[in-house]
C-alpha cells in the first residue's frame, strides 16, 4: 500500500485554519527581517499568540510583541497582558497613545474622545521607531466589509496608507511580504477565521483569557442603544440610569467605545452557544465608533489603522 | 418589506466538524451572482439582524420594495460609488456539516485577473449562467479559467429559472451547449442544476417548482464534494519554510534540535519514511513529526508541521523534502500558462523574480508561445503581454526549483512572478 498512500484523512475546519495560520507567520518570519505581533490581551491576539507558538516552538518567537496602549483599556486586560507575555518568555514592547499626546502627534478634539481611531499614529511611531517591515495582527475578514477585501499580506506605504484599489494580487499559498525601507506589511493570519471559529479554537486549546469576557455584574447605563459601563473614563452624565447587569464583553479595546453584552454566560462552551444563535454582528453590538458611518473602517485603515 | 424568511434548520445547535470547503461563484451581477452569495448567507443566517436592517435601510432609499441581498457582497465606498465590483471579496458561512469560504470574483472581462487570484484557492466553482440567456462568451471565459486554475469541481448553475417558466427544455438545450465547448476544453467533472437565487429554488430548499429536477439542491452539492487533497493519489511535498534551532544553553535536550519546519503541499508522511532533501539530494529518514510537544504519526496534505530527521544535514528556507523515489522535476528552464496581472506589460528585456514554493530565483522570458484568447479560445502569436492575458510561455531560471506538473499538484506547479522595481506580484504562473 506505501506505493499509492492515499491523503484519507482530511482535517477538521480548525485544523485547516490553524495550520494556514501557522503557514502565514512562518513565511513572516522567512520573508521579513524585523516583523512584530501585535498582541492586546484580546481573545483574536489570545488565539495568535497560540498559533504562534505552534509555528516556533522550541525556538522563541522570532518577533517581539507589542501593545499600542491607549490608557483606556480594563486592568484586566493590562494585567491578562503583561502575564502572558511573562508566561511566555517573550519581549514584550508597550507604546502608549498617552506618549503621542505629550509628543503632540496626537490632539484630541475633546478630553473625552473615543480613543480607538488615533491607535494608528502611535502605531506608525513605533513601526518607525523600531524600524519594523511587517505588523502581525489578529483581524479577521468577518468583521468588516473592508476587512473582506483585504490581503492577508497588506502592503501599506510610507504613510502606513491602505489602497484598496491598488492591492497585490494574492494567489496560492505564495504570499508576498517584499517592501521597500519605510514600508510596511501588515499581516493577518486569522484573516478567514469567524467569530465562532475563535471561540472553537479557545475551548479546544483551553485558552485562558482576561476574566471580562465572561459574565459579571457591572453598573451599566443604556445609551444610544447600546450598554455603557460605568467607569472613571466614561462617568454618568445627568440623567443616567444606572443599571447593575449582568453583562459579558465580545471584545475589549478603549473602555470608551467598547461595549458589553447582557449575558450571563459563564463559560467559553456557553459563550458559543450563545454565538450560534446571536442576532446581531460582533462589531454592531460592540463598536460604538464603528456606526457613524458605512464606510468608517475603510476611512481609517486608508489612514493607517490595522 | 420582503418575502424573503430564514430557514431555521440550518441554524446550527452545535457545530459539526466537517472539513472546509472553498469555492468561487463566477458570474456578473446580471447573472444574479450577488443575489445567489446573499442567499446561501441569508438562508445560513449568517446575515445577523443589524446587517439586514443596513441592508434595508439602504434598499428603502434606493426605492426599491424587496430587500437587495446583493447589498450584502457590496463592499468598499469607492465600489458602492461607482455601481462595480472591484476585487475579489471573501465571504464565510456554515451549513450541517462544513465551513465554507466562498471568493466572489468580479464576471467582467476586464477583471480576469480577480478571477484567476479567486479561482487559485478554489476546491468548486460555481459557474452562473442566465436561463434567459444560455451560453455566453462569459460563460466559456470563466470555464477556461476554472480549468486553468485546475478547479477539480465545476457546477453550472442555470440560474433566473423563474424567467422562463422553471422550463426543463431550456435546461436541457443550455446544458448541451456547455457540454459542446466543455469537451473540447478538457472539462470533466460538471455537474448542472436549474436554480432561482430570487425565489431561493434548489439553493437550500428545493422548492416545488423544479420538481422535475432530480439531482441534488446547491448545498447538497456542496455538502458532499470531495475536499482537495481526499480523492487522489499524491506524492509527498514538504517546501522548508523556517528551520527551527533553539540552540538554547539551559536546555542540553534542545542542544542539537533541528526541526525543518513547513505545510506539506500534497501527499502524505510517516514517521520512519525514507526521504530525499533538494537539492543536496542527500537521503534519510524521517525521526519525529511534531506540532509543539507534541509527536504525529503522520502527516497529511495541508497539515503545518515540523520534521526531525534522523541524519544532520544541512537544509535552509527554499529546500524541499520529498520521499525517496518520488522525486519532482528538477531544473532551470520551465514552460507554464502565465496569466499577466500588472498594469504595465511583461518586458521581454527585463529580469524578474520568480517565487515557487518558499523558493525565490530571477527569471528570464525565454519566449511567448501563444496568447490565448479567452472569448474565441484561439491560440495567437504575440511579442508582448499586458493586463489580463493568459499564454504560454518559457522562462529561464538563475537557480533550479523542485516542481510538479501544475495538472497534478497545484502547491508545487504554481509560481508567482514579482517585479522588484515595485515588489508588486505581476503575474500568476501555472507549470505545464
Amino acid at each position: 500500500m506505501s506505493t499509492a498512500t492515499l491523503a484519507s484523512v482530511t482535517l477538521s475546519h480548525l485544523d485547516w485554519l490553524e495550520s494556514e495560520a501557522i503557514h502565514i507567520m512562518r513565511e513572516v518570519a522567512g520573508q521579513c527581517s524585523n516583523p512584530v505581533l501585535l498582541f492586546s490581551g484580546g481573545k483574536d491576539s489570545i488565539c495568535m499568540l497560540r498559533i504562534a507558538e505552534k509555528a516556533f516552538r522550541p525556538g522563541r518567537f522570532p518577533f517581539p510583541l507589542m501593545h499600542i496602549d491607549t490608557g483606556h483599556n480594563y486592568q484586566e486586560v493590562i494585567d491578562f497582558r503583561d502575564q502572558r507575555a511573562a508566561e511566555l518568555g517573550e519581549r514584550l514592547i508597550v507604546r502608549s497613545l498617552e506618549d503621542s499626546m505629550a509628543r503632540g502627534t496626537v490632539v484630541l478634539k475633546s478630553a473625552d474622545e473615543p480613543r480607538n481611531k488615533h491607535q494608528s499614529v502611535t502605531l506608525l511611531e513605533a513601526i518607525e521607531e523600531f524600524g519594523f517591515d511587517a505588523c502581525i495582527g489578529g483581524a479577521r475578514r468577518d468583521e468588516e466589509k473592508a476587512r473582506a477585501k483585504e490581503r492577508i499580506f497588506s502592503f501599506r506605504d510610507e504613510f502606513g496608507q491602505w489602497d484598496p484599489k491598488n492591492q497585490r494580487p494574492e494567489l496560492w499559498d505564495l504570499y508576498n511580504a517584499r517592501s521597500f525601507k519605510g514600508e510596511n506589511i501588515r499581516v493577518f493570519p486569522i484573516s478567514n477565521w469567524t467569530e465562532i471559529d475563535v471561540w472553537q479554537y479557545i475551548e479546544r486549546e483551553n485558552l485562558a483569557l482576561p476574566s471580562i469576557y465572561f459574565a459579571h455584574r457591572r453598573p451599566i447605563v443604556r445609551r444610544s442603544g447600546g450598554l455603557l459601563p460605568v467607569t472613571a473614563v466614561t462617568p454618568i452624565k445627568p440623567g443616567d440610569v444606572v443599571e447593575e447587569m449582568m453583562v459579558r464583553f465580545r471584545t475589549v479595546g478603549d473602555i470608551t467605545c467598547t461595549a458589553p453584552v447582557e449575558s450571563d454566560a459563564d463559560s467559553v462552551a456557553r459563550i458559543i452557544a450563545e454565538t450560534a444563535i446571536t442576532t446581531i454582528t460582533e462589531r454592531g453590538a460592540t463598536r460604538l465608533d464603528d456606526q457613524t458611518s458605512d464606510a468608517s473602517m475603510e476611512q481609517r485603515k486608508k489612514e493607517g489603522y490595522f | 418589506m420582503s418575502a424573503i424568511e430564514p430557514i431555521d434548520h440550518l441554524r446550527l445547535e452545535a457545530l459539526p466538524d466537517n472539513g472546509l470547503l472553498r469555492f468561487l461563484t463566477c458570474g456578473s451581477v446580471d447573472d444574479g451572482k450577488s443575489t445567489l452569495i446573499g442567499r446561501l448567507l441569508y438562508d445560513s443566517k449568517t446575515i445577523l439582524a443589524d446587517t439586514l436592517h443596513a441592508i434595508q435601510r439602504t434598499s428603502e432609499k434606493r426605492g426599491l420594495d424587496v430587500v437587495d441581498l446583493s447589498l450584502l457582497t457590496d463592499g468598499l465606498q469607492a465600489e458602492r460609488e461607482q455601481g462595480i465590483t472591484i476585487d475579489v471579496a471573501y465571504r464565510y458561512f456554515t451549513t450541517g456539516t462544513r465551513k465554507y469560504i466562498i471568493a466572489d470574483a468580479p464576471g467582467h472581462e476586464q477583471y480576469t485577473r480577480n478571477m484567476v487570484t479567486a479561482a487559485s484557492t478554489a476546491d468548486l466553482a460555481i459557474i452562473l449562467i442566465d436561463a434567459r440567456k444560455g451560453v455566453l462568451a462569459q460563460t466559456r471565459r470563466h470555464s477556461y479559467i476554472a480549468h486553468l486554475l485546475g478547479i477539480p469541481h465545476v457546477v453550472v448553475a442555470v440560474n433566473k429559472m423563474d424567467l422562463v417558466d422553471y422550463s426543463p427544455e431550456v435546461f436541457a438545450r443550455i446544458k448541451a451547449d456547455y457540454l459542446a465547448f466543455a469537451g473540447k476544453l478538457g472539462i470533466k467533472d460538471v455537474r448542472f442544476m436549474p436554480m432561482s437565487a430570487l425565489h431561493g429554488d434548489m439553493i437550500v430548499e428545493r422548492g416545488e417548482r423544479l420538481d422535475w429536477y432530480e439531482g441534488p439542491s446547491l448545498v447538497e452539492i456542496l455538502e458532499t464534494a470531495p475536499a482537495l487533497h481526499s480523492a487522489h493519489t499524491e506524492k509527498f511535498r514538504f517546501p522548508v519554510q523556517y528551520v527551527c534551532r533553539p540552540q538554547d544553553s539551559a536546555n542540553p535536550e534542545l542542544h542539537d534540535y533541528r526541526g525543518f519546519m513547513g505545510r506539506v503541499e500534497s501527499g502524505e508522511l510517516a514517521i520512519g519514511d525514507a526521504v530525499t532533501v533538494l537539492p543536496s539530494g542527500l537521503e534519510t529518514r524521517v525521526r519525529d513529526i511534531q506540532v509543539l510537544a507534541e509527536s504525529l504519526p503522520r502527516a497529511v496534505a495541508e497539515q503545518s508541521v515540523t520534521i526531525l530527521l534522523e541524519d544532520e544535514i544541512d537544509i535552509s528556507r527554499g529546500d524541499m523534502i520529498v520521499k525517496t523515489g518520488e522525486l519532482p522535476n528538477v531544473g532551470k528552464q520551465i514552460d507554464a500558462m502565465l496569466c499577466w496581472l500588472a498594469e504595465a506589460p511583461l518586458d521581454p528585456r527585463r529580469k524578474y523574480l520568480i517565487r515557487h514554493t518558499t523558493r525565490d530565483s530571477k527569471a528570464m522570458l525565454a519566449g511567448i508561445d501563444f496568447r490565448m484568447d479567452i472569448n474565441s479560445m484561439e491560440q495567437q502569436a504575440t511579442e508582448r503581454l499586458v493586463m489580463n492575458d493568459i499564454a504560454r510561455v518559457r522562462f529561464k531560471l538563475a537557480q533550479p526549483i523542485f516542481a510538479d506538473p501544475y495538472a497534478e499538484s497545484r502547491g508545487t506547479g504554481a509560481f508567482i512572478v514579482i517585479d522588484e522595481s515595485s515588489n508588486n506580484t505581476v503575474g500568476a504562473g501555472m507549470i505545464v
